[in-house]
């Protein structure tokens, strides 16, 4: 066991450096146009070549990786272009919104999922499991730019109920965080449910399940104890992937509510061409989708006694 | 619920019961008629789809979605079971009925540990603390002969074999001293010598508690050996039931008849007196014939009077044992007539030049240990010894069997002779060329031909995107045997005609096949190309008792019309004796015993050939058996014993020199030779462990 979470992250570490060379030699590979994104467009020849020289880009290649590198596992992101300020000035307080947002939209959105899943795969084919399947088929099949015009209309602009806009231009505001959450809610619950439904279907089909049924155990208990441990196996998997979607799948829902958030920042980042925010976020992005990657292995491992014990 | 003086355990009435699918209603029980007394066995038997197993379901009441009891009752102890309430229900299951499944693994929870799932069973039924459940279930477990009850109370499913994993299941279903035990196929999944052991321990622990069974399965021998009564059941009916002495002694019904045309019994051989198959199908449920069920397969049938209306039970009259009834309609007029088709002999096939030599072949696996205690100590490569210093050869047109048990590197060794595996040592000739080491895609296409395999499983080896002719002719087409395309389309159309099934299936995808027909196609494709030796890896284990018989019947035809040598590859020692010229005994890799047929089964055994002998069921009460029932498991082929394999099993070991010493092969003939420590003037003094009681009728009337 210990052999083997040594390993994923060995594993994930070797990752995380081949996707940095890739970026490194995206981005950074023609010092040319960094010089252009950095000074812009009108600026002369002359000034380009003293930028570059000053940064140390005319090092041999490798030292200006092994460099590059260094800033970016101390922290020292260089200056975004765009706002003028160092990169982690501005990074690091837009990945705490997302994680606000995500934290809150898990919170509700997990519970929900495995418990509509879980009524749905208990009895296959019931008039529950139909219409739970249904509606998050229909759920799911509703971009969250949709529904979020739609559930703008209905609760800012009806009901007036909700503020229509989450900037949190005065603080933190629980209020201004119910509209992306429903909308994110909403798109991505149907996904895990219908996840867990056909995990939990294909359990109480198991011999073990009949064994414990004809032994003469409590139905609740068939459940709990015998069905839902093994069910839960897949859905676990799931939903360490849907951490992944909340960093960078949720442009278009902090965008639109005008979310101070690190999907919105990415966008930004990538329409003023911010070299440096652009470089800083695809590290981030990388880092938490290997983190989770790593972390689903290791749960998934401890779930299942079979891998555990092998 | 208590069991008041004489009422039967178990009554059942005209029980109906249906399964409804989208093709309509599918009667699968008719007419179920079934009492079970104090502590009775009674067995339930007949091929899959018969229904015995929906009979177990209906007695739990766990008919699924789709079934549903018609009509009938069903009363346990004179509490009717169709009437009662879930909760009272959920009472009596686990507690006065239990249940031992045909897949002790499916039927384990793979991520709860053994202690949590046999706790759970008195503390739900009788309310018990934890501390108390703990102890009556590790005592259980010791009752049920595990060894180390502690530790495997903590261990999880996974971790135990398949032998132990029984024994839990049996002790699961134990814990709450039921009245009435079901035992739905307990054994099948397991080997002969498992299996032994599994059934007395069954007989046992029940005679001890005084507890009712009913057992069901498709094996004659295993009903033969543990029941008391039987029921035998075809196409949803029961038709006949008796005692196992009259039933099985004095059969009435043709298909009960048939069935034991259909196993090889000790009399048959495949020369002097094949078996005699079963013609036809199972008809599906919902094509049932009119009148009699099994009035198409019947060689006594009447037209007119077998399908004019439904045949009811009758009792056999003039029989001296009570209670033995049949459904049919002449059983009067064919009783004593014996079979009317009888099997003609056939002349043995003669032996031709030595096709295969098997000489010292060895064939290890490493395996890395990755665990950091194995890294430290550096032995991280350790080796499993699949196959040990194997020796033998087969002749053209002989039959050698290799035969043992799962874990005994008899797969290995087809997987090397096939090319998929390279032996680690020895030689491996094949018609003169060494093959040991050259694996298939290196081989010629000549070779390649001439070196085919039957396999065990038919429903994955067939391709079931394309039709069976087209699989057939691929064969054909790609040995280079045929060119032109009718021919190779004619080919295949004469292939079909060999296994006798109909030239239509040249378009039928094998979806479209039963199991039985399948293996037919499986056998068609190995004798594609008239390969000179093919390997049959348990060809019928999978298969119904009446088409087992069939397929090997084909099989011994098609080696005959082709001089094919056949290396047939089995656990199943009745089979063996039946159809194999050699035989050549594997444990752990190694060889324990070789000779021909005859010189096996009489002694001087190896001990484990004499365990095995005395563990595969015989389905004839007049045979009489020596009882040796192994202990344990086979040991890991990863840490074998170091001297003789069989030692931690073996009951006539000898002492130190067993486990210190690898045993040397003893001649005793040209063909024979043990591998044991035990002198061969000693081996010669053991008694036999089959035999055949002087008065048994069957014998006198061949």
């Amino acid at each position: 066991m210990f052999v083997f979470i040594l390993k994923r992250i060995a594993f994930m570490f070797i990752t995380m450096v081949v996707v940095s060379v890739l970026l490194f030699l995206l981005l950074e590979i023609s010092p040319g146009s960094v010089a252009t994104k950095v000074l812009g467009p009108y600026s002369s020849e002359e000034q380009r070549n003293l930028w570059l020289e000053q940064h140390g880009y005319f090092e041999p290649i490798y030292v200006r990786y092994l460099s590059w590198l260094g800033n970016f596992v101390t922290g020292e992101f260089s200056e975004s272009i765009r706002f003028k300020v160092p990169v982690s000035e501005v990074l690091w307080p837009r990945l705490g919104n997302t994680a606000i947002l995500g934290i809150a939209v898990f919170a509700v959105m997990i519970p929900l999922s495995l418990v509509l899943g879980i009524l749905a795969g208990m009895r296959e084919g019931s008039k529950l499991d139909r219409t739970i399947s249904v509606t998050s088929i229909v759920t799911t099949s509703v971009p969250e730019f949709a529904s979020a015009v739609f559930l703008s209309a209905l609760f800012v602009f009806w009901l007036k109920w909700l503020p229509g806009t989450s900037g949190m231009a005065e603080g933190f505001n629980l209020k201004e965080l119910v509209l992306p959450v429903m909308v994110l809610v909403l798109y991505d619950f149907g996904y895990v449910a219908r996840m867990t439904r056909a995990s939990m279907a294909e359990v109480m089909t198991m011999p073990y399940i009949r064994t414990a049924v004809l032994k003469g155990l409590p139905y609740n208990k068939v459940i709990l104890k015998h069905a839902l441990r093994n069910a839960l196996i897949t859905p676990f998997t799931v939903i360490m992937l849907q951490i992944n979607w909340l960093l960078s799948g949720v442009i278009v829902v902090e965008f639109f509510f005008a979310y101070k958030g690190f999907g919105a920042l990415l966008l930004e980042a990538s329409l003023n061409q911010d070299i440096f925010l652009i470089e800083a976020c695809a590290m981030v992005a990388v880092f938490v989708a290997v983190a989770t990657q790593t972390i689903a292995d290791i749960g998934y491992t401890y779930l299942n006694p079979r891998i555990r014990f092998s | 619920m208590t069991a008041r003086g004489d009422t039967p355990i178990l009554e059942i009435e005209d029980l109906n019961i249906s399964y409804y699918t989208r093709a309509g209603e599918i009667p699968a029980v008719i007419d179920f008629t079934l009492t079970v007394d104090r502590s009775e066995t009674v067995g339930l038997v007949g091929e899959s789809g018969c229904g015995k197993s929906t009979v177990a379901w209906a007695i739990m009441q766990f008919m699924g979605n789709n079934g549903a009891i018609k009509s009938g009752s069903i009363k346990f102890i004179g509490h009717e079971l169709n009437d009662l309430s879930d909760e009272a229900l959920r009472q009596l299951r686990g507690s006065e009925i239990s249940m031992i499944y045909q897949e002790p693994f499916a039927a384990l929870n793979p991520s709860l540990t053994i202690a949590s799932q046999l706790m759970e069973v008195p503390i739900t039924h009788e309310q018990v603390s934890k501390k108390e459940a703990w102890e009556r279930c590790a005592q259980m477990l010791s009752d049920v002969h595990l060894p180390d009850p502690q530790r495997i109370m903590h261990a999880y499913p996974h971790q135990l074999s398949g032998g132990q994993q029984q024994r839990v299941v049996i002790s699961m279903a134990l814990l709450s001293n039921p009245s009435l035990l079901l035992l739905d196929e307990p054994t099948t999944a397991l080997d002969v010598t498992v299996e032994a052991g599994i059934v007395k321990l069954i007989a046992d622990i029940s005679k001890k508690f005084g507890t009712s069974q009913i057992y069901i399965s498709h094996n004659l021998g295993l009903i033969s050996e543990v029941c008391e009564r039987v029921y035998v059941m075809y196409s949803g009916e029961v038709v006949e039931q008796g005692s196992i002495n009259s039933v099985f002694t004095r059969p009435k019904h043709p298909y009960t008849q048939g069935l034991f045309g259909c196993i090889p019994l000790p009399p048959t051989d495949k020369n002097a007196a094949p078996l005699r198959p079963i013609k036809g199908q199972l008809p599906l449920p919902h094509k049932r014939p009119r009148g009699c069920n099994f009035g198409p397969r019947c060689d006594h049938f009447e037209a007119g009077r077998c399908d004019a209306r439904n045949v009811t039970m009758v009792p056999v009259a003039g029989s001296d044992v009570v209670d033995h009834r049949v459904r049919c309609l002449r059983w009067n007029e064919i009783d004593g007539r014996g079979p009317p088709a009888q099997a003609k002999a056939k002349p043995p096939i003669e032996l031709g030049e030595r096709v295969l030599e098997v000489k010292h072949m060895q064939k290890y696996y490493e395996v890395h240990d990755r665990t950091i205690a194995a890294f430290i100590s550096g032995q991280s490569i350790r080796f499993v010894k699949a196959n040990e210093a194997l020796d033998f050869d087969a002749r053209r047109g002989e039959t050698v069997a290799i035969v043992g048990e799962s874990g005994c590197g008899k797969s290995t060794f087809a997987k090397v002779l096939m090319g998929l595996e390279c032996s680690s040592a020895g030689e491996l000739r094949h018609e003169g060329l060494e093959i040991g080491n050259t694996l298939v895609n290196r081989r010629s296409s000549q070779q390649q031909n001439a070196l085919q395999m039957v396999f065990q499983n038919p429903n994955d080896t067939l391709n079931p995107s394309h039709t069976v002719g087209a699989q057939i002719a691929r064969v054909i087409e790609k040995f280079g045997i045929e060119k032109d395309k009718n021919k190779i389309r004619e080919r295949v159309l004469n292939l079909l005609d060999d296994v006798k099934l109909p030239r239509d299936f040249y378009f039928c995808r094998p979806r479209q096949l039963s199991g039985g027909q399948k293996q037919r196609v499986g056998i068609a494709r190995a004798f594609a190309g008239n390969p000179s030796l093919v390997i049959a890896d348990e060809p019928v284990s999978s298969l119904d008792v009446s088409v087992a018989a069939a397929v090997t019947e084909l099989l011994m035809e098609i080696q005959r019309e082709h001089q094919t040598t056949l290396l047939f590859i089995s656990h199943d020692l009745s089979v063996v004796r039946y159809l194999a010229d050699r035989i050549v005994v594997m444990y752990l890799g190694q060889i324990m015993e070789r000779g021909t047929t005859e010189e096996i089964f009489a002694p001087p055994y190896h001990p484990y050939t004499e365990a095995l002998l005395s563990a595969v069921p015989i389905a004839d009460p007049d045979i009489e058996k020596r009882e040796i029932v192994l202990e344990g498991d086979l040991p890991s082929a990863l840490d074998p014993p170091m001297g003789c394999p069989f030692v931690t099993r073996c009951p006539r070991k000898l002492g130190e020199i067993c486990e210190q010493e690898r045993p040397l092969m003893q001649s005793l003939s040209r063909e024979h030779a043990i591998a044991c420590h035990i002198p061969i003037e000693e081996l010669q003094h053991i008694e036999p462990v089959i035999s055949v009681s002087p008065a048994s009728e069957r014998l006198r009337a061949k």
